[in-house]
């Protein structure tokens, strides 16, 4: 049976949810994970106070209601499932280093932000800086999948330096800025700047906005990356094997950078 | 050597002698069969015996679309070499120079093993500074750009350190016509197999060898006791109604694999009968001190 957790009320204030991963809950009772101490914002707080816990393993960690206020749900997870129905606050999966984290609702900034392994899905939208890297930090996401059913806020993608990142529905302003290298796929609309200041990596849109003056355009594409690619990416998303497997064309840039990335438009 | 008969078919007491290789499978797509063929077959020539190729190579058969990473019509080739380094060597020369060069091309891994061999990680450096990294799927590969679009290759492949080389079938006939038909219809079988190829022309070799040679700067030279035209000046091993040999190299990724093609060959040399094909069958060994695998045709026999 997995470990349930379910939320008794909407809690009052934020709270810390990264000690609720399954590397960290191996080998505890039901009894000795309701007396872990979370990090909030004014009032001392159980994992007691806020959830029922109802015991099992640890492999599967089940939330049964989310809240805007939950953040750092599944932060630096090692292994297992972490799985929330409902939504949750800023830095979901931040450094996710393995296994697989689900959001079934919405949840806010920073969500998969350094993603270093594993499995981010968010079915509902993210905020801003999805992937991003976090103050003072030097590279974004640098491994593993994200994705993103709904739509995302602004600067998704910054700093991404490796690893892929699925958005189905729609972009903010400034998607992928500052991009290392990795692969960033939107099937929906997108605003303005796309790949500000990207050095390498892709950005592929299937619904391009005008593309800035500092891409530059390289034709046709037909490489047999595309099919294979899209061939990889199809468990995870019919749109985006769709999306490669249709004609493409390429730009390549930022051209004020390095200029190495590219961006796939369809033709 | 006495051995047994089955179907009018004469089968040698015999072993075949083989030895252990160092061994990988690649596959090769291309826009159409046509081409991902084409590049198979050029990657996989003049590497018949490692005695003067270096390696010995063969196409493994085709894979179907559905199959392969990029959807597009593969075929699978099996490369074989006596040390790590030089199928490292050989890998990077015939990819680089076969591969690479034929047109729409993408070649990939496809043997799970431990070890690991480069493929992409030195090809890549074609690429001018141009060429792309991108890892999906739990793999890694390298986009060089080339003058019809991009070479997709695969960062590494794997390798074996259990391949079998050397398995054999010596086809001995009447005259000329049915010992080419035996061992065609053996080599037809033969190819179904996977993981084993017949590394040479048409998987048929006519001038097999023994080891060493009268000159010093010869380490092989021709086998003959099984030549019918010495068979009054050396110790033959011909009976006189056998005027033609044909042999059959195998290598395999496996130790089963090998033996697979032997048994399905030998089978295949049966059925034909000893009228329209072959009337004996032997196989070539070194006493049996040399090669540590041993293939007895007995065994192998329907």
């Amino acid at each position: 049976m997995t470990l349930v957790l379910s939320l008794k009320a909407q809690p009052p204030q934020r709270l810390d949810l990264s000690p609720l991963v399954p590397h960290l809950l191996k080998d505890k009772s039901a009894k000795e994970i309701a007396e872990i101490d979370l990090a909030t914002t004014k009032e001392p707080a159980k994992v007691g106070d806020i959830f029922r816990v109802r015991a099992g393993s640890v492999d599967e960690i089940r939330f049964d209601g989310g809240s805007e206020r939950f953040d750092n749900l599944g932060a630096e997870s090692t292994t297992g499932r972490v799985v929330l129905t409902g939504d949750a606050g800023s830095n979901v999966g931040r450094k996710l280093a393995g296994g697989e984290v689900v959001v079934t609702g919405h949840v806010g900034p920073y969500a998969g932000s350094g993603i270093e392994s594993g499995r981010l899905e968010i079915i509902g939208d993210a905020g801003d800086f999805l992937a991003a890297p976090r103050e003072g930090e030097l590279h974004g996401m640098s491994g593993g999948t994200l994705i993103v059913r709904g739509t995302v806020g602004d600067r998704a993608g910054d700093r991404l330096r490796r690893g892929t990142i699925i958005i189905e529905g729609d972009a903010g302003d400034w998607l992928g800025s500052r991009l290392v290298a990795g692969t960033l796929v939107v099937l929906g609309a997108v605003g303005l700047n796309p790949g500000y200041l990207m050095r390498r990596g892709t950005l592929a849109l299937a619904n391009p906005p005008d593309l800035p003056p500092y891409f530059v355009d390289c034709g046709a594409y037909f490489a047999a990356f595309a099919p294979a690619f899209g061939r990889a990416l199809k468990p995870e998303s019919a749109g985006a094997e769709r999306f490669f497997r249709g004609a493409l064309r390429r730009f390549a840039g930022d051209m004020s950078v390095l200029g190495k990335g590219e961006i796939f438009v369809p033709a | 050597m006495p051995g047994i008969t089955r179907n009018g078919v004469r089968i040698d007491d015999s072993f075949a002698e083989a030895f252990p290789m160092r061994g990988t499978a690649l596959l090769i797509t291309g826009p159409n069969r046509k081409w991902a063929r084409q590049a198979a077959v050029t990657m996989t020539g003049f590497a018949t015996s490692v005695i003067g190729c270096g390696v010995e190579a063969g196409i493994d058969g085709d894979v179907d679309p559905r199959d392969t990473p990029d959807g597009r019509p593969g075929v699978r080739v099996l490369v074989f070499a006596m040390s790590s380094n030089e199928l490292q060597n050989q890998l990077t020369n015939r990819v680089g120079q076969c591969v690479l060069t034929s047109p729409g091309s993408a070649c990939f891994a496809d043997l799970t093993a431990p070890d690991e061999l480069k493929l992409g990680d030195l090809l890549r450096y074609f690429g001018d500074g141009w060429q792309i990294s991108k890892k999906f799927g739990g793999r890694h590969f390298w986009r060089i750009p080339v003058m019809d679009g991009e070479f997709l290759c695969e960062a590494t492949t794997s390798f074996t350190k259990g391949a079998v080389g050397g398995g054999n079938l010596l086809i001995c006939g009447a005259d000329y016509e049915s010992t080419l038909r035996a061992a065609e219809a053996a080599i037809e079988q033969m190819d179904k197999v996977k993981g084993a190829i017949m590394p040479f022309p048409g998987g048929i070799v006519r001038s097999g060898s023994k080891v060493g040679s009268r000159y010093k700067v010869l380490h092989a030279s021709t086998n003959d006791a099984f030549c019918p035209t010495l068979r009054g000046q050396v110790a033959t091993e011909l009976d006189d109604d056998l005027n033609c040999v044909l042999e059959i190299v195998i290598d395999g990724l496996t130790e089963a694999a090998v033996a697979d093609a032997m048994r399905v060959g030998l089978a295949a040399i049966v059925k034909l009968g000893p009228k329209k094909g072959a009337r004996r069958v032997s196989a070539g060994n070194y006493g049996g001190k040399l090669g540590p695998f041993h293939f007895h045709l007995k065994e192998l026999a329907p």
